[in-house]
């Protein structure tokens, strides 16, 4: 940790009164103390997820290389998933796209956990076709749900152009994808059980979440995200600012960062 | 077995904001109560690292467990309710604080129009003006501004509340706690714009501390950092007005109070026909079923849990929308929000800022505009704010953009640090065909049915969501904006997309038993010694957020426990 972060720390406990004894002085500290203590190792795990050159075999005792994946079984499914997201948020004279700042690898995360599994959502049934203003109503899974709609991409792709989704002009997986916005895609299911306006709506959707959630979720590589938003992510205090007329650039720190 | 605990004077279901309000309240008076919180206890401690907006703005760690209980929705009596699979349209809560860990702190009073809407309109405009020919059903609330006044003025010292004089404002009997929050520049702006439109402008009153603070009964808050994660996180500085920073440590230091976590309230029991004996509770991690006898039970359970646990109890009659006979689950509103936001060259700190930091006028709220030859009543209070954009849900491009692709993502970034939204927090009016019942096909995780509600949005709600909307769209020219897109044209209602936490109606108050589920000291018409209290006394949804009234609602609930506990018996007013 370096000595600019150390005085930035005792700075702002000056500045909230906690480090002189302040009301919540007790449980705000204990935070701190007890985050000190790992603060060196966490700090090495988030920069091995996030430096973006590790290889795979770089990472050695049980650390992530940035290249890990649970969820996607196949190659060719995360290509093409990678693949659509690059173009719901491509690479742009403002920055990185999608590819490079690993939403692929946090929906890959995602999937693979509780919001794949529908875990935190009421599932009982009986599933009916609903309203649109009624919400969900399907009885899959996402994970079930965006398996569903990769291999419509791959078919798509295959019947129209006769390759591979990733494979295709840009203009092409424009094409596909306006389609697939639009609902025209066929899913080969029931209208109740997926849509292919729904599936592009959960993929946008978790390419944003990707490019700029925090990057313990894998995505958001060094911050890329945040740094072209010019949004400063987990900062403690903007007390000494916020009257300002000036608009302030600050460097983004992650919510484990400080 | 059902294992029976031994009484408590006074039992609440739920331990948020007005939960525990009245445990602080009863237990400074020497009365024995005891919350039970169907979550878990949690407090400043837990929210050290909470700037994750994923996890917290996205994921609701803090809120509802929907895969127990959710409700079921349609827009219209004739159609099929369908369960709301996921939270979206408001998020309920959870856990010691309730919905209060995870507020805003925008916190209003209702007006005096609110509480006589009936009476006040017919004098002013006539009869015909509360359109009940078209289904429309404003009444008074039984209770004036007046004899509610002392009661906000309590809340709002509970709760420390940072702001300043509304110049239309009613009278207040003390000023504001604290002073207010700061102006950032575009809260400059928009002041100066107000002016010059000779409109009203004054600092939101928020429970975001300007300083640190002592309350009343001797509970400290830290002052805000404007951290930018406040609405739907909690303060990891104790800074933010909750329960667990205030009420309930009081009612906790007294020895009288005790909350009981993990305890699923499924029944009230009636105790012959006029008279609650307790309450039926499941713990939500063993399953087993215990009862819980008090002299007094409180419903602090959130609006919706207050009309169910009523219905699923068998108290009260269930309102019928073709008859309209019964009154449980009657006058369900809403709010909306009509709008505008203004694209600027310049950039602004967007990034920061707190959840009730903003400036607010109420020139178009109320009746404080002619309504003569409108065809709705009432209006809003109409706010810019800057509670802290953050990336994922903040993407904001002009209208008519593409949602994807490299110029949605030009545009949403550039405009990240360049918009800013003024809209008006308009009022609903209560309509016949919006209400409250139970499902008869889907139940909780405990085998109750789930709440089911019909919901739209009526033509005055349209109209005046329009009204308010050109209006801001009209103070952001005014600020300067290059470009301004107005959003005020409302579809039917959706459970999908956030709107607001502000949910009312369903266990109304009033002074007539016919059309009201409890008096005016929030006691229950058919039931002495059982209190109902939450946004669900609504008779109607005002231009503002709820919190600042159920507040003053449940103080003076408080005081009526408090009588009632002296002297049982039916409190008159
Ligand atoms: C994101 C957000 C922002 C908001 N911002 C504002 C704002 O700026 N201004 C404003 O005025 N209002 C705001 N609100 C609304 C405000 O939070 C609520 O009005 C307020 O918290 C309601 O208090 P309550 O005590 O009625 O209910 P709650 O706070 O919801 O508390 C009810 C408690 O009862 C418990 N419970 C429910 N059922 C049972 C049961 N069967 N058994 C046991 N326990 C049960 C729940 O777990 C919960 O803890 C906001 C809400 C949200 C979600
Ligand atoms: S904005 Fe202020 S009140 Fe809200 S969480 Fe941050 S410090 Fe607390």
């Amino acid at each position: 940790m370096s000595d600019e972060k150390q005085f930035s720390r005792r700075d702002f406990l000056k500045t909230t009164g906690a480090a002189t004894g302040g009301i919540i002085g007790g449980s705000l500290l204990g935070g701190f103390i007890g985050f000190n203590l790992n603060d060196g190792q966490s700090e090495q795990a988030e920069q091995n997820k996030t430096d973006g050159h590790s290889e795979g075999d770089k990472s050695t005792g049980g650390s992530l290389s940035d290249k890990t994946r649970v969820f996607f079984m196949t190659d060719e499914d995360f290509n093409v998933v990678e693949a659509a997201m690059e173009r719901i948020f491509p690479e742009s004279k403002v920055g990185p796209g999608a590819k490079e700042l690993g939403a692929a690898y946090y929906l890959d995360g995602q999937l693979a956990g509780q919001w794949g599994s529908n875990a935190k959502e009421y599932m009982v049934g009986p599933f009916y076709e609903g309203l649109p203003t009624q919400g969900y109503q399907s009885n899959l899974t996402r994970a079930e749900y965006f398996m569903i709609g990769i291999n419509k991409l791959k078919s798509e792709a295959k019947d129209k152009f006769d390759k591979a989704f990733d494979e295709l002009d840009e203009k092409d997986m424009d094409a596909i994808l306006q389609d697939f916005q639009d609902g025209k895609v066929d899913m080969g299911v029931p209208k109740k059980t997926a849509t292919s306006s729904y599936f592009f709506t959960m993929l946008r959707a978790a390419t944003l979440e990707g490019v700029y959630s925090d990057p313990v979720y894998r995505g958001n590589r060094n911050m890329g995200g945040w740094k072209m938003k010019q949004f400063p992510g987990h900062q403690h205090s903007y007390l000494e600012l916020i009257e300002s007329d000036e608009f302030q650039e600050i460097d983004p720190m992650p919510n484990f960062g400080m | 077995m059902v294992k029976e605990l031994e009484k408590v004077d006074v039992v609440t279901v739920g331990a948020g904001w007005t939960g525990g309000i009245i445990a602080a309240e009863a237990a400074k008076e020497g009365l024995k109560v005891l919350s039970l919180e169907r979550g878990k206890r949690r407090g400043t401690k837990n929210y050290q690292h909470v700037h994750d907006e994923l996890k917290y703005a996205l994921r609701y760690e803090l809120m509802q467990d929907v895969t127990k209980e959710t409700v079921t929705f349609r827009n219209r009596p004739n159609e099929k309710a369908l369960p709301m699979r996921q939270m979206g349209s408001f998020l309920l809560g959870e856990h010691v604080g309730g919905a209060g860990t995870h507020w805003n702190g925008w916190t209003y009073r209702f007006m005096p129009y609110d509480f006589e809407i009936k009476s006040m309109t017919e004098e002013r405009y006539g009869k015909a003006k509360l359109m009940e020919d078209k289904g429309y059903r404003f009444q008074d609330w039984g209770i004036t501004y007046d004899e509610l006044e002392p009661y906000f003025d309590k809340f709002e010292k509970t709760a420390g509340i940072s702001g300043e004089d509304n110049p239309l404002g009613p009278e207040r009997s003390d000023k504001y706690p604290n002073p207010p929050m700061v102006k950032t520049k575009s809260l400059k702006m928009f002041e100066k714009a107000a002016k010059e439109l000779k409109y009203n402008p004054y600092m939101l009153p928020s429970a975001n501390m300007s300083q640190e603070y002592t309350n009343p009964d001797g509970e400290k808050m830290g002052a805000c950092q404007y951290c930018a994660f406040c609405e739907r996180f909690a303060c990891e500085y104790g800074a933010k007005a909750t329960p667990e920073v205030t009420v309930i440590p009081t009612a906790e230091k007294t020895g009288n109070y005790e909350i009981r976590t993990d305890a699923n309230v499924v029944e009230i029991i009636k105790d012959g026909n006029d008279k609650v004996k307790g309450v039926k509770f499941v713990d939500t991690v063993t399953k087993e079923e215990f009862i819980q006898p008090a002299d007094v039970v409180v419903l602090t359970s959130y609006m919706l849990n207050n009309y169910k646990l009523l219905r699923v109890s068998d108290i009260g009659e269930q309102y019928d929308p073709k008859t309209e006979k019964g009154t449980l689950g009657r006058n369900y509103c809403y709010q909306t929000s009509g709008g505008a936001t203004g694209f600027f060259d310049e950039q602004f700190n967007t990034f920061m800022g707190a959840g009730a930091l903003g400036m607010t006028l109420d020139d178009f709220n109320g009746d404080n505009f002619d309504h003569t030859d409108l065809d709705f009543l009432h209006g809003g209070s109409m706010a810019t704010t800057q509670t802290g954009a953050r990336p994922i849900l903040s993407n904001p491009v002009k209208a008519g953009t593409k949602s994807w692709g490299e110029d949605f993502k030009e545009e949403s970034i550039k405009n990240f640090t360049r918009t800013i939204s003024v809209a008006g927090q308009c009022a609903t009016s209560p309509h016949k065909d919006n209400y409250l019942d139970i499902d008869d096909e889907y139940k909780d995780a405990y085998g109750l049915p789930l709440v089911k509600l019909t919901y739209n949005f009526t033509d005055q709600d349209r109209k005046r969501t329009k009204y308010l909307a050109e209006k801001s769209g009209e103070v952001l020219e005014k600020m300067g904006a290059k470009h301004v897109d107005v959003f005020g044209d409302l579809k039917d209602y959706d459970i999908v997309p956030y709107q607001s936490t502000h949910n009312t109606g369903g266990t109304v108050m009033g002074d007539d038993p016919k059309t009201s589920v409890v008096n005016s000291w929030l006691q229950h018409w058919d039931a002495d010694n059982l209190f109902v209290v939450g946004a669900g006394n609504f008779a109607h949804n005002s231009g503002y957020n709820p919190t600042g009234t159920v507040g003053a609602l449940a103080y003076r609930c408080a005081e009526g426990v408090i009588k009632y506990h002296k002297k049982p018996g039916r409190l008159e007013k």
